[in-house]
């Protein structure tokens, strides 16, 4: 059917592009504007100060901190996450039963959000009362002070990549599904062994797949906030800060809110330029079966 | 490829047996990871903080509420309230999406008009746009409509950022519903507006339930812009009040194990009944910014 009444096409789309350029495009120009600004505390007075805070950006300590947790999340991301998914995918595909039962399990935590996670997680690592050191005092070892400068970004990796990996392995299970069952027939009557079938069928053929989870998992680690914030708020001393969490804490603690405006700008840069560079490298012909 | 096997009268072998055993306790093991954490929240929100301390993971002494009616009013942290809140918040989110997001999906899939085609790049390039590249500038947008102290401050951006993720699915939906309906309705001179609402949107309930679904669960989880938008206790949503659980509770550990384990309760419930949607939409809304 093609309707082409305009007053109806004016009237139906108006209140999406209302919305759409009030809360997401007109925002994201000023957010441009206001990374080239000084802007203290959300006051009434900003002032242009073209790439002062680009320069100063470049050599915050802390940034290089945020980017080097985010350099961490990404491969962990892809190693275990993605890796793990994989794993999992494969091991539930060979056998018979319980597909249904694991999948439900395993994408669970996806389904929760990251603020109850990292809640449970901070509780786990507390001190006193987490299950960490209830576990060490079981076995006698001395309890152990959990999030220190130098564990905190691995510590907080674990609640990220445990919640994920659900998702990966339910994304790699449907992909397999499409691969059709005469291909593994007649590798069987070859006398493959199921090592053998992963590697050489399997991963081959899911390689579209795969790429698309690389894309997913580096864009994800950019976007991850809620855990790190609820688990160990950036700290100690910055050691587990991303650039989000940096940025949350520049714009709402009463700091420079311009700055915090161009750790917005470099983080969609960076998400932009990751995104584009992945697809460069893992070059899309479809495989057809 | 086990059919064709059995048929040719391969008999798996002894080794394929253990391997087999090997992968259940794999796959078990990692299903161990999501449930035991989430039995042992579920155990100790049972117990006291002393109990805790002294029985970290058996079942508790006793199966007291006491943790549960405490969240009821915890200095100014009211759980119960935060429900309602998330409710109200996640409610009108989601009826905003739908009756928007609705309107737009069929104009989109019905209509003929000139730059069709530049709605739809808007569409992809606003999905693909993360939140916290607008959350300071709606910051002041809101202050500028007079909307701060109003929950409308945290709906009206919520639904412009899922707005684009709807109408892609809800467009992709409308137009492979066949014509044929509507072409005998407009023979009968129905109105436009009749044939949307008496047409269209009965044929597009299960579309219209599956993106309800997914923006629910984004609302309900979202702790960035109402932390940062709804800066009054009272109508804070259950996902701000669990980020404020650890500071306030002291050294209360029950209590908090209990505001983990009500606020995921709704989405175990939600996730029970309708799994195959939500597993289905996660994985098709993971590319949302």
């Amino acid at each position: 059917m093609n309707f082409k009444d305009k007053r109806y096409i004016v009237l139906f789309l108006a209140p999406t592009v209302i919305l759409l350029f009030a809360f997401l495009l007109y925002p994201l120009l000023q957010s441009v504007y206001y990374s080239f600004t000084d802007w203290y505390n959300f006051s009434n007075e900003k002032t242009f100060i073209g790439l002062d805070n680009y320069k100063q950006l470049i050599e915050d300590p802390v940034v290089g901190i945020a980017l080097r947790n985010t350099l961490i999340l990404t491969l962990g991301a892809i190693v275990l996450q993605a890796g793990g998914g994989l794993a999992l995918a494969l091991l539930t595909d060979s056998v018979k039963r319980g597909f249904k039962f694991f999948r439900t399990v395993f994408f669970f935590p996806i389904v929760i959000s990251g603020t109850a996670i990292g809640l449970m997680f901070s509780i786990i690592y507390n001190y006193d009362y987490g299950l960490l050191n209830a576990i060490m005092r079981t076995f006698g070892i001395p309890e152990q002070v959990w999030l220190t400068e130098n564990s905190s970004i691995y510590l907080v990796l674990i609640p990220i990549l445990w919640q994920y990996v659900g998702f990966y392995f339910v994304i790699f299970l449907t992909g397999m599904s499409k691969i059709p069952e005469d291909i593994y027939e007649s590798a069987q009557l070859d006398g493959i062994t199921g090592l053998q079938k992963a590697f050489k069928i399997t991963i081959p053929l899911l390689r579209d797949v795969i790429a698309s989870c690389l894309t997913l998992a580096t864009a994800g680690a950019l976007k991850v906030f809620d855990v790190v914030y609820i688990v160990t708020k950036g700290g100690p001393m910055n050691s587990s800060e991303l650039l989000s969490t940096y940025m949350y804490d520049k714009a709402f603690n009463g700091q420079n809110v311009g700055y915090a405006s161009t750790i917005v700008i470099t983080m969609m840069l960076l998400g932009v330029m990751i995104t584009v560079l992945l697809n460069k490298a893992v070059k899309k012909d479809t495989i057809s079966y | 490829m086990s059919t064709l096997a059995g048929t040719l009268g391969i008999k798996p072998s002894r080794r394929s047996y253990t391997s087999k055993v090997f992968i259940y306790a794999l796959l078990i093991a990692w299903s161990c990871t999501t449930i035991l954490p989430l039995i042992w929240v579920l155990l100790n929100s049972f117990k006291s903080s002393e109990e805790i301390l002294t029985n970290a993971f058996g079942l508790p002494e006793a199966y007291r509420f006491i943790n549960y009616v405490k969240l009821n009013e915890y200095g100014n942290i009211n759980m119960m309230k935060g429900f309602l809140n998330s409710l109200i918040i996640s409610g009108s989110v989601v009826l905003g999406v739908a009756f928007v997001a609705g309107l737009a999906s069929f104009v989109l899939s019905r209509f003929q008009f000139v730059g069709k085609q530049l709605f739809h790049v808007l569409f992809v390039v606003c999905m693909l746009l993360p939140q916290f590249a607008v959350i300071i500038p709606n910051f002041i947008i809101i202050k500028e409509l007079g909307l701060n102290g109003t929950y409308l401050s945290v709906i009206l951006p919520q639904i412009a950022g899922n707005l684009s993720f709807a109408i892609i699915m809800m467009t992709g939906f409308m137009s492979s519903l066949p014509a044929e309906l509507e072409e005998a309705a407009v023979v009968d001179g129905a109105s436009i507006m009749k044939i949307y609402y008496r047409i269209i949107i009965p044929l597009c309930i299960p579309i219209f339930s599956t993106v309800s679904i997914m923006i629910f669960l984004w609302s309900y989880n979202e702790l960035l812009m109402p932390l940062v938008y709804l800066p009054i206790r009272d109508m804070q949503p259950i996902s701000v009040l669990l980020s404020l659980v650890s500071n306030a509770y002291g050294t209360d550990y029950g209590a908090m194990m209990a505001a983990i384990a009500i606020s995921i309760l709704p989405l175990l419930v939600l996730y029970m009944i309708s799994q195959e949607t939500v597993i289905k939409g996660l994985t098709a809304g993971a590319v949302k910014g």
